[in-house]
């Protein structure tokens, strides 16, 4: 197993899910893979990311700061030393 | 729990509104971290341009959020305006509260009550919608 080298940046609402902590280590070549990594590591959290095996479209997630959309989406490459930050969006009506 | 805001602040919020309807308008409020004081006023574009949805750009919230934690600040109040409805928050609003540390203000500018507004206060979390009472500062 590679070392895991890919940070995620947790947001509140979902550090229940990583026993509090903001940031966490994961590993994998895309986002899809990232994700499962995740889930593998904190049972829970993948569902508040996909619905259906699709990015839930009130989450944004960013690769080094880009907006994974515009990468790909769940195809996105990710490498070692990328950082992901994971944010709610703020929405409503 | 309540809010406690100045006046400057709820009116620069309510000119706001009404300088954007007929779309809804929104916002933020910071303060520094753990105080949970609104300090600063932050409106944000509503992206979605629309009289019944709001939503801050992507780029325009990873921004917001790096801001923030530069200064070490938190968001306080998360804002918005319901143009034709009361000050309350909607189901949508309820589905996405994202931020359960933050109070979730609504103002109302509809027709029925003009030139009178509404300016209210709550906390969303887990889906539960409590309002609080808010205290204006002159």
């Amino acid at each position: 197993m590679t070392t895991a080298a890919i940070e995620v940046r947790i947001p509140t609402i979902l550090r229940p899910y990583t026993k509090d902590a903001k940031v966490v280590s994961a590993d994998g070549a895309d986002l899809k893979s990232v994700i499962s990594d995740l889930e593998r590591q904190y049972p829970g959290l993948a569902e508040r990311l996909l619905e259906d095996g699709a990015l839930r479209r009130f989450i944004n997630i960013y690769v080094n700061d880009e907006d994974v959309r515009f990468l790909g989406g769940l195809d996105a490459a990710i490498k070692s030393g990328d950082s992901i930050t994971v944010l709610p969006a703020v929405a409503g009506g | 729990m309540s809010l406690t805001i100045s006046r400057a602040i709820v009116d620069q919020i309510l000119q706001q509104s009404r300088n954007e309807y007929p779309d809804e308008a929104c916002g933020v409020i910071l303060g520094p971290i753990g105080a949970g004081t609104p300090v600063r006023l932050k409106p944000m574009i509503n992206a979605a341009h629309s009289p019944t949805f709001y939503e801050f750009d992507a780029k325009d919230l990873l921004a917001l959020y790096r801001e923030v934690d530069d200064k070490d600040e938190e968001i306080v109040v998360i804002y918005h305006s319901h143009t034709e409805t009361e000050a309350y928050p909607s189901r949508t609003d309820i589905a996405y509260a994202g931020e359960p540390g933050a109070h979730y203000v609504l103002v109302s500018t509809r027709e029925e009550i003009a030139p009178a507004t509404e300016f209210r206060s709550y906390r969303i979390i887990d889906g539960i919608v409590t309002e609080e009472p808010v205290t204006i500062l002159d």
